[in-house]
């Protein structure tokens, strides 16, 4: 079933049209409303009349995490916080959170599109839907909650976690669909095993994972093990959360709700569009939020856009599964982790510049971090005792900054691998 | 009375041992002493050796994490119960040893390194208590 179908199936000649009137508007309010995004248009001499049609999009300039960083926390909220219902706000950075906030329209908006996607994914009204995205101030749980209700499908809230409980009302319920973490959801599969749970004996048919990357043979994987099939949504709280774009049942890239959110691909170095077809920087501008409309914001992730037409009749634009990231960030278990925000935690420790290198490994089917620091001068001491502390205070350190655990290991200067004197910072061993 | 030991940290991973002995060796730096503290990381190898300065200075340009610490060495004669005496008398004036590590130089007598929380109590205490102290300069002869 296709939810919007005048929407999602319309020609590109129409939404161009909807996009082309929708940034003009958006365009106009953030001009006169956003102290920064009026500052920066000035510096490249653009006025609001200057953008026509889509088509000067990339006239305009680009926003990056750093400038909601910038502004926290409201700073780049369009409307009087009285017209703000609510707010998110995503962790996994150094300092600073990056905080959105959504009026009554935006929230709309928001269960549209996840609704949308739900529908792309083939769910329907009479699903089971068990949320095991963390609710909270991560955008991840209450994003999919709201669509599942718009769609009417009964949704369990059961959040993230507590795996004996996921399998428990997974049973007791008869849930359809899952919706989590693909990393999670090879955790569930292992945790049924071990509790003697067959496949056969759920009721599994769909799965909406996102939130981190995952490749085709983890599909193949969660597909074969949790009987069911799987599905890549993609969004980002910057964006709007859950629900930017997701797979249609042909699984051959992320329908784009971009009558919402309009992607363009940029070369991440000369920041120039790239020519269709083309792997480049994802990049969206939002044409109809209130709460906080972004302009030209670079994700970072790596991915091409498809404009053919789908075998399932959405003329919706596609994205590929993200291949990659344009800096060094991380994403590990679903969280942002940046090695800037290790480094920081290891100098706030001591005074001078530490060594280490991140090392992410896939065991099992979990993420796992393990830290590699160099016992500095400043770090040692000739206690067994002290450096345990040391290495205790580390770990915990990283942990309470970051939210995800760490392994730490202690080793000789000069033990990392140095590059022209920089030394390397992270070996990604999850083959992606 | 104080005595400069040199601490190294270890990762615990076969032949760095030889590694820090043969760079010494070659220096020509004798070692009186040795012990390793260790964990299943990793290890502390402190030693007490002829040329305490140098073998710092040879360790650090080799990139080993090394460190001088202060210590005491105590002379304690060969006897059953000589150690646990002279732990009491420090343990009963407050005097707190970090870790304590021994090495028997003839039969008579045994020596005992100490590391002490309060360096300078530690020996006023064992001086009060006659208790003998060997000197930096004899230790790093042997
Ligand atoms: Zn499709």
């Amino acid at each position: 079933m296709i939810w919007n179908e005048k929407i999602e199936c319309a020609s590109r000649d129409e939404m161009k049209a909807l996009q082309s009137e929708r940034l003009i508007d958006t365009v106009q309010r953030i001009y006169h409303n956003i102290p920064s995004y009026r500052k920066k248009m000035q510096e490249v001499g653009l006025v609001p009349g200057d953008i026509k049609s889509i088509d000067d999009l990339s006239k305009l300039p680009f926003t990056t995490k750093q400038d909601l960083r910038d502004n926290y926390p409201f700073g780049m909220f369009t409307v009087p916080m009285s017209e703000i219902v609510r707010v998110h706000a995503s962790s996994g950075t150094t300092g600073k959170p990056t905080v959105v906030g959504y009026t009554r329209k935006d929230l709309n908006t928001w269960a549209e599109v996840v609704t949308r996607t739900l529908c792309m994914a083939g769910v329907h009204r009479n699903d089971m839907v068990q949320i095991a995205y963390g609710y909270g101030l991560f955008t991840g749980g209450l994003g999919m909650h709201y669509g599942c209700e718009n769609l009417g499908a009964s949704v369990i809230p059961i959040s993230g976690g507590n795996t004996q409980k996921q399998l428990q009302l997974m049973q007791d319920f008869g849930t359809s669909v899952i919706a989590c973490t693909p990393s999670y959801s090879l955790f569930l599969a292992e945790a049924m095993e071990e509790a003697g749970i067959k496949k056969e004996d759920l009721n599994l048919r769909v799965g909406i994972f996102g939130a981190e990357p995952w490749t085709e043979e983890m599909r193949r994987e969660i597909e074969s093990k949790l009987g069911l099939k799987a599905i890549d949504i993609y969004g980002l709280s910057e964006v709007i959360g859950p629900g930017v774009s997701c797979e249609c049942e042909h699984q051959r890239g992320m329908h784009i709700n971009e009558d919402h959110f309009v992607p363009e691909i940029i070369h991440p170095e000369t920041l120039e569009p790239m020519p269709d077809g083309e792997v480049g920087e994802l990049v969206f501008t939002t044409v109809t939020k209130e709460g906080i409309p972004i302009i030209r914001y670079r994700t970072r992730d790596l991915t091409r856009l498809i404009y053919e037409p789908c075998a399932c009749g959405r003329t919706l634009v596609r994205m590929e599964k993200c291949k990659g990231r344009s800096d060094d960030m991380l994403i590990i278990r679903g969280v942002n982790v940046f090695p800037s925000q290790i480094e920081s935690v290891l100098l706030d420790m001591s005074e001078t510049e530490p060594h280490y290198l991140l090392i992410v490994e896939r065991e099992g089917n979990l993420d796992s971090l393990k830290l590699m620091v160099e016992v500095q001068e400043q770090f040692f001491s000739d206690e067994v005792k002290q450096l345990e502390v040391l290495r205790k205070k580390i770990t915990h350190n990283i942990q309470s900054t970051l939210g995800i655990s760490v392994n730490v290991k202690l080793v000789e200067p000069k033990t990392i691998e140095r590059t022209a004197g920089k030394a390397k910072r992270v070996i990604d061993n999850r083959k992606l | 009375m104080i005595i400069k030991q040199l601490s190294v940290f270890l990762e615990n991973k076969s032949g760095r041992l030889n590694e820090v002995s043969q760079l010494l060796g070659d220096a020509g730096i004798n070692l009186s002493a040795l012990s390793v503290a260790d964990t299943s990381e990793f290890g502390i190898l402190r030693l007490i050796v002829s040329e305490p300065d140098k073998a710092y200075q040879v360790l650090k340009a080799a990139d080993f994490s090394v460190k001088l610490t202060d210590v005491v060495c105590l002379n304690s004669p060969n006897v059953p119960g000589a150690l646990a005496k002279a732990l009491n008398i420090l343990s009963s004036e407050e005097v707190f040893i970090e870790y304590l590590y021994a090495f028997s130089m003839d039969k008579q007598s045994a020596n005992i390194v100490l590391k002490p929380d309060d360096i300078q109590k530690c020996i006023q205490v064992l001086q009060k208590h006659q208790l003998e102290l060997v000197k930096a300069s004899d230790l790093y002869k042997i």
